[in-house]
This record gives structure tokens, sequence and C-alpha cells, in this order.
């Protein structure tokens, strides 16, 4: 069986500096995969490249055992890749629900539409109390609420999240990290970049720790975790 | 002073055409970054859009069954030379250096207006433009000349339908989101090329109603007529807070009240006699915009620079 996502000696680099120098990985329908590593590593520009958003310069990616080279980003997501993005970037000037409308963009069950709002409402309910409020007016933690509830309503395959915890008080960090938990346990397969390894590799099947532009090491989250360079190198120990 | 309520209208006419044309200005910048300094020249050819269709039907033809026609031809050549230009002159330069297409728009206009010159039958001077007959209408004191009904039918129905677009529709959603977050609108699904087209040749579709308002209005059509209204819409953008499409509208309607209020009264303060008349207009709404610049360069609706993510 082949794997839903499958990451293939994937090259991408800003012109001329290489970014990703030939990284190679997979996500197994339903699971929860993660990227680990330092600032500048090529996280959240190997995230872009596999939503279109970059082209690569060697490599390959497949989706659902499909090339996605000749993919324009818009029709990625139609495919059942979703990304919610580094730095959240939700749409400040649109409502909520207007938010997460968008994130429905190609879908044309209304009725599917209407019921996937209401689970984005109940999965965070501060999203619905202020459903008809500029997303702009929202807090951090908020933001990435809203852009993560966005990123469901495309109902997607798999859920690419670039780091969701980034710039969040530990309460909202928490908050976030459970509703993460959440949709692993509904079956949701998830891609996850980020800075707070313990908790990404406590949640994960399988991670993946990056140093500039490279996979250094990969195993399973429990083995990563109790890893010694990793726990030196990443969870604060010496 | 009693005819204060008469330029009043007159002024909210004026900038209702304004108004028309600077919706495109406003739209492409806002989801592009770029002054389609060529939108006054798109005007143009919609005026002889429809001047075209009105010497190709029979004569006779009564101007209710032609106008509808001659607004048809005008969107057709205003969008068409939209698209074209979109496609041809400013999409190879995106990405690139920003003056370029600032150049390129300068070169468009440049040659849009020769190719009618040259090319238009007897263009070398204004066209005469054909008139709606009746009127003028009197409403208490005020008159509205026959040639401004269109406008006053026209604008409205033309910002409600925009509005509707752009908030009740799909593609009206996917091109704020464009405007807002083009990379995540991507992710969202949205073809942005296309919803990029989208906004100039909607740009053009408002520009070619202005421009047979301004047939309408002023009796005639003119390889030039673009240039200075072209500047005036540019101005009512600003004004009004450019990527801001109400705000386009409000900016027109700001400057042709200003502009029509100087030119008829500004003579009376006295030491100023010198300033009246109709060919200080252009001077009065180009200073206008250069207060805005100084005082508010957001204009009037437009958000703060640091609100733009
Ligand atoms: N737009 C860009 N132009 C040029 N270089 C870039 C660009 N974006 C990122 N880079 C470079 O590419 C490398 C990888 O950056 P990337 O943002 O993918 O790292 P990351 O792992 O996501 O880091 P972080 O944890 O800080 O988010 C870095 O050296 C960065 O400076
Ligand atoms: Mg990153």
């Amino acid at each position: 069986m082949t794997a839903l996502l499958e990451v293939e000696d994937l090259r991408i680099a800003y012109g001329k500096i290489e970014a990703v120098k030939g990284i190679s990985f997979k996500v197994e329908a339903g699971e929860v995969v993660t990227l680990i590593g330092t600032n500048g590593a090529g996280k959240t520009t190997t995230l872009r490249t596999i939503s279109g958003l970059l082209k690569p310069v060697g490599g390959q990616i497949k989706f659902n055992g499909r090339s996605l080279r000749k993919v324009p980003a818009h029709q990625i997501v139609s495919l059942g890749l979703a990304h919610s993005p580094e730095g959240r970037h939700i749409f400040p000037r649109m409502t909520i629900e207007d938010n997460l409308l968008l994130g429905a963009f190609l879908r044309n069950d209304r009725e599917g539409i209407a019921k996937d709002v209401q689970r984005a409402y109940d999965l965070f309910p501060i999203l619905g109390e202020r459903r008809r409020q500029a997303a702009g007016t929202l807090s951090g933690g908020e933001q990435q609420m809203l852009a993560m509830g966005r990123a469901l309503m495309s109902q997607p395959k798999l859920l690419m999240l670039d780091e969701p915890s980034m710039g969040l008080s530990p309460i909202m960090m928490q908050k976030i990290m459970a509703t993460i938990a959440e949709l692993k346990a509904q079956g949701t397969t998830i891609l996850l970049v980020e800075q707070n390894a313990q908790a990404a590799l406590s949640l994960a099947d399988h991670g993946h720790v990056m140093e500039i532009g490279k996979v250094v090491l990969s195993g399973s989250g429990q083995d990563l975790l109790h890893d010694e360079s990793v726990r030196k190198a990443y969870l604060g120990e010496d | 002073m009693n005819e204060l309520p008469q330029q009043l209208v007159n002024g909210l006419l004026l900038g209702s055409m304004y108004g028309l044309v600077a919706i495109g200005y406003t739209m492409v910048y806002g989801i592009v970054q770029l002054i389609n300094f060529a939108h006054g020249e798109i005007f143009m050819t919609g005026g002889f859009g429809a001047l075209s269709v009105w010497l190709i039907l029979p004569g006779g033809t009564t101007m209710w069954v032609a106008l509808p026609l001659m607004i048809i031809g005008a969107v057709l050549v205003a969008t068409t030379v939209a698209i074209g230009a979109e496609r041809f002159a400013y999409r190879p330069l995106r990405g690139g250096p920003r003056l370029a297409p600032l150049i390129t728009a300068i070169g468009l206009s440049l040659a849009l207006q020769q190719a009618v010159w040259a090319w238009y039958p007897e263009a070398k001077s204004a066209r005469t433009f054909p008139q709606l007959s009746g009127g003028p209408f009197h409403i208490g004191n005020v008159t509205i000349q026959t040639g401004d009904v269109f406008l006053l039918i026209a604008a409205p129905v033309c910002m409600a339908v925009l509005a509707y677009f752009v908030n009740r529709t799909r593609t009206g959603r996917g091109m704020q989101a464009t405007a807002q977050d083009p990379d995540t609108a991507k992710l969202m699904g949205v073809n942005t090329d296309r919803i990029i087209v989208i906004a100039f040749a909607l740009g053009a579709v408002f520009a070619a109603v202005g421009a047979v308002a301004y047939g309408l209005k002023y009796g005639i059509v003119d390889y030039k007529m673009g240039f200075l209204l072209g500047l005036k819409a540019f101005t009512a953008a600003v004004l009004g807070g450019i990527g801001n499409i109400y705000g386009a509208m409000i900016g027109g309607l700001v400057l042709g009240t200003a502009e029509t209020m100087a030119t008829a009264y500004i003579n009376h303060i006295p030491g100023m006699q010198q300033l009246g008349g109709q060919s200080w207009a252009d001077v009065w709404a180009f200073v206008l915009l250069i207060l805005v610049l100084l005082f508010r360069p957001q204009g009037l609706l437009g958000e703060r620079v640091a609100d733009r993510a």
C-alpha cells in the first residue's frame, strides 16, 4: 500500500541558495507525523512546496499516489490537502464566518458546509460567539483556532499545520495541542511542524528532525522523545 | 446663494461619473498593488465602442433602443482592451521591479490614444455622441439635464451590483481573499490569476458605463478624453482610500462636489476674484489630491498601511 503523502529526495531553492537539500518522508493515512528542527531548517519551505506555493528544483511529491509536480497551488486543496500556514494568515478584514467559508471555497454542498461551520464552532466555541466580527480583531490564539478551523473546512485527507503553537501563551498552547490530539483521535491525518518538540513528539506516530535543509534523524514519536541528542538539542536538557 | 442645491446636484452627478471610473483603479490596485494608468484610455475606448454601435445601427433608431446596445458595445470594447492589457502588458512583468508596469502603463496609454486617433474614422478631433431626447427635468429649483439622467440611474445600479458581487458571490469572496492575502487565497483554492483578470474586466465594465455617461453628458467622445478624466478618477480613488471600492465612489462624489463648489463660489471670496470659473476646475481637483496626500494619505475610507497584512 502506498502512503497518503510521499516526499522523495525533495530539493528546494530560493534563487541560488538551496534551503531544502534532498529530504524524504512519508505520511500514512490516519497518522500524525511531525517535522521538528531549528529555525531556518526548511520546515515551512517544505510545507509551502507541498502546497504548490513554491516549485521544487528536484525530487518528487506524491499525494494519494499522484505526482503534484504539475498541479497549480489553487488546485491542491481540491485533492484533499489543507494547509494552515505559519503565522496563521487569516483574512483580517473578513468576518470569522467568511474566513471559515473560504476554507470551503471549492465545495458545493451547502448543507455539508453549514454542518462543518457548526463543527468548527463546536470545536472552538469562541469562534461561534464572534462569528460576525472581523477576524483581525481576534487574539493570536483565537486566530490560530480560526486558521485550523478554516483548514478543516475543506474536509481534507491530510491536514498540514505549520507551528500552530507559535507565539501563544502556555494555556493557549495546551488548548491547541489538545485540539490536535482530538483531531487525531477522530482519525484526521496530520503533518505537524512544531518548535514545541515535546508536545509534538508526544502526539506523533512518527517524527523527523530537520537541520539546515536535511532530515538528520527519524523515528517514532516516542523513540525521538527519548533520544539523547533530541533531548539535548530540542528539549532543553543537558 | 439659492443656486446651492443646483451646484450640489451638479457636483454629485459629475462625481458619480468619476466614481464609476475610479472603481477600476481601486480594484486593480487592491488585488495586485498596481496603478493601471492606462485605465483612463480603457474608459476612452469604451466611449468609442458605444459610438461605433450607434454608427452601425440604422439611421433613425431611437435612443431607447440604441442605448442598451451602445452600453453593451462600450463594455465589450473596454473589457477586451483591459483583458488584453492585463494578459500581454502587465502579466509578463508581474514580480518584476515596480517601475516596470508603470512605464508600460504610460506607453499603453499613448498607444491606445494614438491608435484611436490614427485609425478611428474622423477621430482626429472630437466626434459628436448621440443624445437622449426629452427633458431637462425639474425637481423643485433643481434642474437635471437630460444627459445626466443616465448617470442618476446607472451609478447607483452599478454600485449595488458591485456590492452584491463582492460580498455575496463566491468569486467576490475569492476576490476579497486575494486582495488581503494572495498566497493564502491560493491555499483555499482561489485561482488568483483568474481573479486578477476579473478585476481588470470589472473595472473596465464600470469605466465603459462611465464613458457612455460622459458621451451623454458632454455630447462628444474624443481620443484624449481619458487623460484628464482618468487623472480625476485616480484622484477620487486615492481620496476614498485606494483599494476600497466604496471609497472609490465616495471619493468621486466628494471630488465632484468640491470641484463644482470651488468653481462656483471661490471667486466670491474677497481677493480671489480671479480664481473663479470653469478654467480653474481642474486645479481645484488636484489641489484636493495634494491636500489628501499631505494630511490623510490613506484616504477617507482607507486603512492605515500598517493594517495591511
Ligand atoms: N522568501 C525567502 N527568500 C529567501 N530565503 C528564504 C525565504 N524564506 C525562507 N528562506 C530561507 O530558507 C531557509 C529555510 O527557511 P524556513 O522558513 O523553511 O525554515 P523553518 O524550518 O520553517 O524555520 P522556523 O522554525 O524559523 O519557522 C532559511 O535559511 C531561510 O532564511
Ligand atoms: Mg517555519
